[in-house]
């Protein structure tokens, strides 16, 4: 097989769905380690560059948005707040949507008088005013407007006990994790079922960064794995409807068009008024026909692929066609 | 030579936060001024938790002083300074201030936070000590939970009394004397709820008693929160030198400047990432002289040995270091 494609055919410059896409590898192999960074870093990949702001709006906002809300509607667990979260919340909602008016000048705005609030987002042809602190004030209650404003997931924890507590949040986009069986658990117990991270400490010295930042700091990480299918949700929930092509990707001759490179850009953030912390999971799909357009990819996602210790593979539910994937990307 | 007076710089502590300026000064008590900073452009400032403080600039000193608002949304932060006629001096700078002048302040820090979870909360508060204790009152009016305080403070030299009395009205119980808020204080550790958490404010005997008196009576160390008032840490440490062997170069590290970034100054690429200690990129070789270790990467044991430091977050326990640079 022959891809020698260094660009993209129909014109000299790339799609913007790789242009912008946050690559995350810088070697030719992968182990976990505790990567956080500053946000607000705009990082150059090899195709473009991602990464200058908090919340990233990009060609798939309204398709994203559509979906998130069909997924809630048929299954209201994928959001949820303990009663303690209720501040929280609405300081999520502030912080997010004024950190947006500052990056989106041009179709956003938001003003805060005492708490009374005017949201504007042109995107949307949304004009709306609420009231912080005021459930009945915004269709939905906060969190799901929130949801319905950033194609981030949003996930709240509560610090206490010298630990941090995954007391609220909206989920619709999970990857291989449920959302709803999470909520309670402390930052160990989510942590639980990834191989590695205890022995290696890494969800400890996590723990322990995130419990110092102040009010206001934020910190940003990426995480990957692979999905097949143009899918965001690949929850425990609907494991039925995508599990099964786990097993018969490998064969498929469609694989570099089915197989997509899913990275998540997750920012860390302390939020000013409960100090709880946010985190946003932004995610974002690549088929391997795409990555191939960009050689130093190719060959990076291929040996990354290729070298993957066995319990990350299986647990990354790769396992079965990781082979056949960097087999693909590294032929020439 | 120019005579006129050299602009004053931020000081490492308060660096990338706010220049405020004075918008009223007002007499608390004999000993207490309130004073309010606005953003002299208007606007709102960053919203803070309550109980947080703001490190104040004078001179070419810092303080640390509560903040007395809910934190929610604020137009203006308001702070109550003591003065200490024996201090450092910043009290009395503090005191000097007047209506119009400007200030350098941190953005506000959170080292006392109200628990989420909390069914009610009991403040205690000793003199000065009112003032992050009123932030936490303020906040649980707002998110509808209840707060009772009990406030000591020598008659006639009580700060925020009014505020306090109309805020909590019956929920406030005030004292003068030690037997009368002994006895106040044992009725209400007796009687709380489960849900309820306690958080203590003033000198630190006081707060000691206070707290060794919940823990006698069965309260768990999860429910009791206290803050040393005035005396939020400034964590910039002390300054040391460095000597990088390969380079044949010697380097000062101010308090409250890090190595990576003294390092960065005299044009070394370090390899960094998280610049908070976590990561393990900024790694450097020690060849000789003992780290102060403030990282969260390295194990224990990797700590005693000495050899290796994380520059972002790390100083020296020595006046110098030698590396391997
Ligand atoms: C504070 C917010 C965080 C939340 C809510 C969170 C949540 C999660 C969840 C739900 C999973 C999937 C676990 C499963 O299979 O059930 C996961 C995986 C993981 N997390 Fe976190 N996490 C957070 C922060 C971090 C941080 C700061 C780090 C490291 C510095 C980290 C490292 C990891 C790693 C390495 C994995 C495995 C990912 C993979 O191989 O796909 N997490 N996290
Ligand atoms: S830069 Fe991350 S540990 Fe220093």
């Amino acid at each position: 097989m022959s891809i020698n494609i260094d660009k993209n055919p129909e014109s000299d410059v790339l799609p913007e769905r790789i242009r912008r896409f946050p690559f995350p590898f810088t070697a030719e192999q992968y182990r976990y380690s505790a990567n956080v960074e500053p946000a607000h870093k705009t990082v150059e990949t090899e195709a473009g560059a991602w990464g200058a702001g908090l919340i990233d709006i990009d060609e798939f906002y309204l398709q994203e948005l559509a979906d998130r809300d069909q997924i809630l509607t048929r299954d209201p667990s994928r959001m949820q707040v303990l009663p303690h979260m209720r501040p929280a919340v609405w300081d999520a909602l502030t912080a997010v949507l004024s950190s947006m008016a500052e990056d989106y000048p041009d179709t956003m705005s938001f003003h805060r008088e005492g708490n009374t609030c005017r949201w504007q987002n042109t995107l949307q042809n949304l004009n709306i005013e609420f009231t912080a602190g005021d459930d009945d004030s915004l269709p939905g209650g906060p969190m799901r407007f929130l949801g319905s404003q950033i194609q981030d997931d949003i996930v709240l924890l509560d610090i206490r006990e010298d630990t941090m507590w995954l007391d609220a949040g909206l989920v619709s986009f999970a990857a291989d994790w449920s959302f709803s069986f999470d909520v309670g658990m402390n930052f160990l117990e989510i942590h639980g079922p990834v191989p590695r991270v205890k022995e290696e400490n890494i969800v400890r010295r996590a723990e322990q960064f995130l419990m110092r930042l102040q009010p206001g700091e934020q910190f940003r990480r990426t995480n990957w794995t692979m999905t097949i299918g143009q899918r965001l949700d690949t929850s425990t929930e609907t494991y039925p409807e995508w599990g099964p092509d786990r097993g018969t990707i490998a064969t498929d001759p469609d694989l570099p068009d089915k197989l997509h490179l899913r990275v998540e850009v997750q920012h860390l953030i302390r939020l000013p008024h409960t100090g709880v912390v946010m985190f946003l999971i932004r995610s974002y799909l690549l088929s391997l026909t795409d990555i191939a357009k960009v050689p130093v990819w190719r060959e990076k996602l291929g040996h990354v692929l290729a070298e993957l210790p066995e319990d990350m593979a299986e647990y990354k539910g790769i396992i079965r066609y990781r082979k056949a994937a960097s087999d693909w990307l590294l032929a020439s | 030579m120019t005579t006129t007076a050299l602009p004053i710089s931020a000081h490492p502590a308060v660096e990338g936060g706010l220049q405020l300026e004075v918008t009223s000064v007002s007499v608390q008590t004999e000993s207490i001024v309130s004073i309010i900073l606005a953003n002299p452009s208007g606007g709102t400032l960053p919203s803070y938790v309550p109980g947080s403080h703001l490190v104040v600039q004078y001179g070419d000193g810092v303080n640390a002083y509560s903040l007395t608002g809910s934190g929610n949304a604020p137009s203006e932060y308001a702070i109550s300074v003591l003065r200490v006629e024996d201090g450092a001096g910043g009290s009395m700078a503090m005191h000097q201030l007047a209506v119009g002048d400007r200030v350098y302040v941190s953005r506000p820090r959170s080292a006392f936070a109200p628990v989420s979870t909390a069914t009610h909360h009991l403040l205690v508060a000793a003199g000065i000590g009112i003032t992050p204790v009123l932030s936490h009152a303020r906040a649980a009016a707002d998110r509808g939970t209840t707060s009772s305080l009990i406030y000591v403070y020598r008659p006639g030299a009580g700060a925020h009394v009014d505020e306090a009395r109309e805020l909590l009205g019956p929920a406030l119980t005030e004292c003068s004397n030690r037997t009368g808020f002994q006895e106040v204080l044992t009725e209400q550790l007796a009687s709380q709820n489960l849900g309820t958490h306690l958080y203590v404010c003033g000198p630190g005997a006081f707060m000691d008693g206070v707290l060794g008196q919940a823990r006698e009576l069965g309260w768990p160390e999860a429910r009791l929160h206290s803050e040393a008032f005035g005396a939020a840490e400034l964590d910039e440490g002390e300054p040391f030198s460095v000597n990088l062997v390969r380079s044949g170069i010697k380097l000062e590290v101010p308090a409250g400047v890090s190595l990576l970034e003294t390092l960065e100054n005299a044009g070394k690429t370090i390899p960094n990432m998280c610049r908070k200690g976590i990561c393990g990129e900024c790694s450097l070789s020690v060849l000789r002289g003992a780290p102060q270790h403030r990282d969260l990467y390295l194990t224990d044991e990797e700590k005693a040995e000495n050899t290796t430091m994380m520059c972002c977050v790390s100083r020296s326990e020595d006046p110098e270091l030698e590396l391997d640079l």
